[in-house]
């Protein structure tokens, strides 16, 4: 089986095991899991979008799509209150500072989705360029890549499904690395 | 105002100049040391040319051109102008005291291809950080940091 379908199939139930009991029955279950199932399921964006990427997000925001219906609830306009900074568009060398600081200014846990090409190799503007960042992992690290010039909005919807996947895997860079002890 | 009334207001007014009808509107080469006073006549004259809606210039590497697109919102006629600049040296005069658009638009091209204009009330960069070196959008600009070259 493959491995992304392993995860899945691993974070498809609430983490832990039913012991039946007369009349009810009591979850056994880790710390752990339940914590990064409840992260996982309430993953707000910051209110971030550089260029046409950013309609794209702002469609998957939109009662069409909806991500709110995964947990991504609602997009915060301060940093202070999101989880999950999707870099929508290209980042400019002036930007740079900017998507550095907002991304500091985040509360731990945080993660990052870098949405279309522009974000993940400068896309169109990777050539003959004296103002594109080629790529905004040269300035914060990225936890899921979406290609395409601008993805589908069901392509945004996968990479943040795919993020909630490795959070509750526990395979995010902060958790393998042991920052997030709990 | 048809195209042959335009051209006849430019032959009376500015000899030198040179007309060319292939593109979707008239454009008139002039010399870059008349476009001053050419400027505060096409404003004020019957022309009544009151709406500067593009303002930039292109690097041919022999020399720059300065290209500015104009029409009247009453008469509903549009005209390019192209002045030829130096390269070495790319001066013309500002015509923001006319259509006050051109102070962005002039930054703009101030930083970007280097030309200086004069008289120009604010000529500070517009975009780019203040330590940048170099105008980008020459042909000949070159950045071995952040460009990649195809």
């Amino acid at each position: 089986m493959e491995l992304k379908e392993q995860i899945a199939q691993n974070n498809a139930d609430f983490p832990g095991e039913i012991h039946q009991t007369p009349g009810g029955g009591i979850v056994v279950s880790s710390f752990n899991d339940l914590i990064n199932w409840a992260r996982s399921n309430s993953l707000w964006p910051l209110t971030f979008a550089t260029s046409c990427c950013g309609i794209e997000m702002m469609s998957v925001a939109s009662s069409k799509y909806d991500f709110s219906r995964f947990g991504f609830e609602v997009a915060r306009a301060t940093p202070r209150q999101a989880y999950v900074i999707i870099i929508a568009g290209t980042i400019v060398n002036k930007m740079g500072p900017v998507l550095k600081r907002l991304y500091d200014q985040m509360a731990d846990p945080k993660y990052v989705i870098a949405m279309g090409a522009c974000a993940i190799s400068g896309g169109p503007f990777f050539y003959n360029t004296y103002s594109v960042v080629k790529g905004a992992d040269h300035i914060i690290p990225v936890d899921v890549y979406i290609p395409g010039c601008p993805p589908r909005p069901e392509a945004l919807l996968h990479a943040l499904i795919s993020l909630q996947e490795k959070i509750k895997s526990g395979l995010t860079r902060e958790q393998i690395q042991g920052d997030l002890k709990v | 105002m048809s195209n042959e009334e335009i051209k006849e207001f430019f032959t009376t007014e500015q000899p030198s100049a040179t007309f060319d009808e292939t593109g979707e509107w008239l454009t008139i080469l002039i010399e870059p040391a008349n476009w001053k006073p050419l400027a505060q006549k096409l404003r004020h004259s019957a022309l009544h040319i009151d709406y500067l809606f593009c303002l930039t210039c292109i690097d041919w590497k022999t020399h720059l051109t300065m290209v500015y697109h104009l029409s009247s919102t009453t008469h509903r006629h549009t005209i390019v102008i192209k002045a030829n600049l130096d390269r070495a040296h790319p001066e013309i005069e500002t015509v923001s005291d006319i259509w006050r658009t051109a102070e962005f638009h002039e930054r703009e091209v101030y930083e970007l291809f280097g030309v200086q204009f004069l008289h120009h009330p604010d000529l500070r960069r517009l975009i780019l950080t203040d330590d940048f070196e170099g105008y980008p959008l020459r042909k000949d600009f070159e950045d071995p940091i952040n460009m990649i070259k195809l």
